[in-house]
């Protein structure tokens, strides 16, 4: 919009776009994932994160799935979350044509914070992959989850297959969104997709393209190269199947496993300026184990709002003096009232 | 056509090259300590031994487990094909710019951290979640430093950028000597480097990679240690052809492309000295240090965007 103001139509054009298509591709891995926690809710009948684990044995489709999921929310190539991201970079870096140095500053910088939260996104996916899917189960049902039915596998798979198809072929995707920044402003975004279907080309062949399909095809190429290097035909495929190593220690048992609170701790402290956080771990009491809790706040509703709320609750409970419950009083505050209206008019 | 194969040789190189980057910095390092050391060839010899060995998978392995490497490594591959190493005559390049790129490097880390969890050690999480700390401290300050040169270059495809570098003549921009030191200090810090991980050890003073990949043996740990010698030469030659650009081809002339290839292995082996000496001199930082570090990096990031749009733009 603000491009739009300054009469830079086709960057207009190109960020209109880039939101567009990271709104299509919400719609698509979010749908993705709130299936694929359905499935493990409705399969595990469990809704603790910390009580899952192990689960791509039971559910290999639904992890596949989710997997997916994972890697388009965090915006990582060649899938869809990353192409509307690319986007996104690629209107942010042409702020330098505003005239005005704030905005033009500002644009980049919102890009770098879109950054963090890309990252801390992965993170957060990395978690919740990790904890779910992976590693041991940490609760018997957990451990004799079943497959979902087909119908809810079918669900995911399309969904699924949408989110690589539009990560690796955005010029289509774009071309057909292109329709609605041309009726809105009269410019489209028409050289993005021209040079040729497989190079997406927002500003100029000179300034940034990506290839998606040549992307996945040279990454590809490259496993099949390194995976037939190190499997040559003559040789048997020589993987043997052992027990965990423990370092003598005795057998390792699914709670010496990180759990999802100890995965985001790191993160937790390093942000902890910004969110109100406080963590006990309360010492056993007759016989029980200690207790843990965290609780999480925001900083800007303990200092700002509730104070706010705190102050009008105090107000309100002054006002509430002159409610006597007595008609004749109400009766007569109403009478004042238009006798004070009455003078305020005349 | 030319192209094509000059940039399936020059990848080709850089992956052949890399054990002997992360080789000579060890050996340096090691001479450097009074100690005799393996010789820079050493790790030629680790990865053929670690290829040729069974492997060994842990009952609870998945089949993330078993991909990881694989993906890792390819990964890293495609990431290091789209880099201008000798010439900026790529046509990789255009496939993917720096964006692109640092998508990539996020990939392999993503796969990277899942593996280190799918075992269910308490070992392999704790990297795992260090890993994706320290990556996401990184990763803002790492693109701020791209989005400066790209700005300044007006691309952020990297053969325009290097090449608009090259061309351009020497003044000395404050914002790319800001953003170059940003970009070294992630680069440090994303290639597990002192002082963030040591690379020399296992278990206890090595805490972030080698506890991810700690279940690994055979012919998948040496992918993934493959890979991560990549990682630190795709950083060293990112180093060598943005920070100092001179000496890169560009064209495709023979007596161009020696000297480009004369260059930038100058520049790296150079780069392996400056780091081994820095190794050397300074002690790990702690874990809960390193945000500083990185905070460190993002504000020079940060200042070099700022003295671009203040000084240079307009």
């Amino acid at each position: 919009m603000i491009f739009h103001a300054t009469g830079h139509l086709e960057i207009a054009a190109l960020a209109l776009i880039a939101a567009l298509y990271h709104c299509l591709n919400h719609a698509l891995f979010k749908g993705l994932l709130f299936l694929g926690a359905g499935a493990v809710l409705q399969q595990s009948r469990q809704h603790d994160m910390e009580k899952m684990g192990g689960l791509i044995r039971r559910m290999p489709v639904t992890a596949a799935c989710f997997l997916v999921g994972c890697i388009s929310i965090s915006a990582l190539p060649p899938f869809n979350g990353f192409v509307s991201e690319w986007l996104t970079f690629q209107a942010a870096l042409q702020g330098t044509v505003l005239h005005s140095g704030i905005l033009g500053a500002m644009l980049p910088i919102a890009s770098a914070m879109l950054a963090l939260t890309g990252a801390l996104a992965a993170a957060c996916f990395v978690k919740v992959y990790g904890v779910v899917f992976l590693g041991r189960p940490r609760s018997p049902q957990v451990a004799e989850a079943q497959e979902s039915p087909f119908g809810m596998q079918f669900a995911q798979v399309m969904l699924a297959v949408c989110c690589l198809g539009f990560g690796i072929f955005p010029t289509w995707v774009v071309r057909a969104i292109n329709v609605i920044p041309e009726n809105l402003m009269g410019v489209g975004l028409t050289k993005a997709a021209n040079t040729s279907w497989l190079w997406l080309t927002p500003i100029g062949k000179q300034t940034a393209s990506y290839g998606a399909l040549s992307v996945l095809f040279g990454l590809l190429l490259s496993w099949l190269i390194v995976y037939f290097f190190l499997h040559p035909l003559r040789r048997d495929n020589r993987i043997r199947i052992a027990t965990v190593w423990d370092c003598g220690f005795g057998p390792l048992n699914s709670r010496m496993q990180y759990t999802s609170l100890a995965f985001s701790m790191p993160i937790r402290r390093i942000f902890s300026i910004l969110w109100f956080i406080s963590e006990k771990v309360e010492p056993g009491r007759q016989g029980k184990g200690p207790r843990y809790s965290l609780q999480l706040g925001d900083w800007l509703w303990l200092m700002v709002y509730v104070p706010i709320g705190k102050i009008i609750l105090k107000l309100a409970e002054r006002t509430s003096r002159i409610q006597g419950g007595n008609l004749r009083v109400y009766l007569s505050y109403s009478f004042f009232t238009l006798l004070f209206l009455l003078w305020v008019i005349v | 056509m030319t192209g094509w194969i000059f940039a399936m040789m020059q990848t080709l190189c850089v992956v052949l090259f890399a054990p002997f980057m992360a080789g000579w910095v060890k050996w340096l390092k090691c001479r450097l300590q009074n100690r005799r050391g393996p010789g820079p060839w050493q790790p030629y010899r680790d990865l053929l031994k670690l290829s040729r060995k069974e492997v060994l998978l842990a009952v609870t392995a998945s089949p993330v487990f078993r991909a990881a490497p694989y993906v890792v490594f390819s990964v890293t591959v495609v990431a290091v094909s789209v880099v201008p190493t000798v010439s900026v005559q790529l046509p990789t390049a255009a496939l993917a710019d720096v964006i692109v790129l640092v998508g990539f490097l996020a990939l392999a880390r993503f796969f990277l951290s899942l593996a280190g969890m799918d075992i269910g050690t308490a070992f392999g999480g704790m990297g795992s979640s260090r890993e994706v700390t320290i990556s996401s401290l990184a990763e803002p300050a790492l693109l701020m430093a791209f989005f400066t040169l790209s700005m300044n270059a007006s691309s952020t495809n990297l053969s325009t950028v290097i090449s608009h570098l090259v061309r351009s003549d020497f003044i000395l921009y404050p914002s790319l000597i800001f953003s170059s030191m940003g970009f070294i200090l992630v680069a440090i810090a994303e290639t597990g480097r002192i002082p963030i991980d040591n690379p020399d050890t296992h278990l206890e003073l090595t805490m972030i990679h080698e506890a991810m990949i700690l279940e690994y043996s055979g012919r998948h740990l040496a992918l993934m240690e493959w890979a991560a010698m990549l990682k630190l030469t795709l950083y060293s030659v990112l180093i060598a052809n943005l920070v100092i650009p001179w000496g890169v081809a560009l064209t495709l002339a023979p007596g161009d492309i020696l000297l480009g290839i004369l260059a930038v292995v100058c520049k790296l082996l150079a780069l392996g000295v400056l780091l081994a000496v820095a190794e050397t001199v300074q002690a790990k930082l702690r874990l809960f240090r390193a945000p500083q570090f990185l905070g460190l990096a993002f504000i020079l990031s940060l200042l070099g965007m700022m003295s671009h749009i203040i000084l240079e733009v307009g």
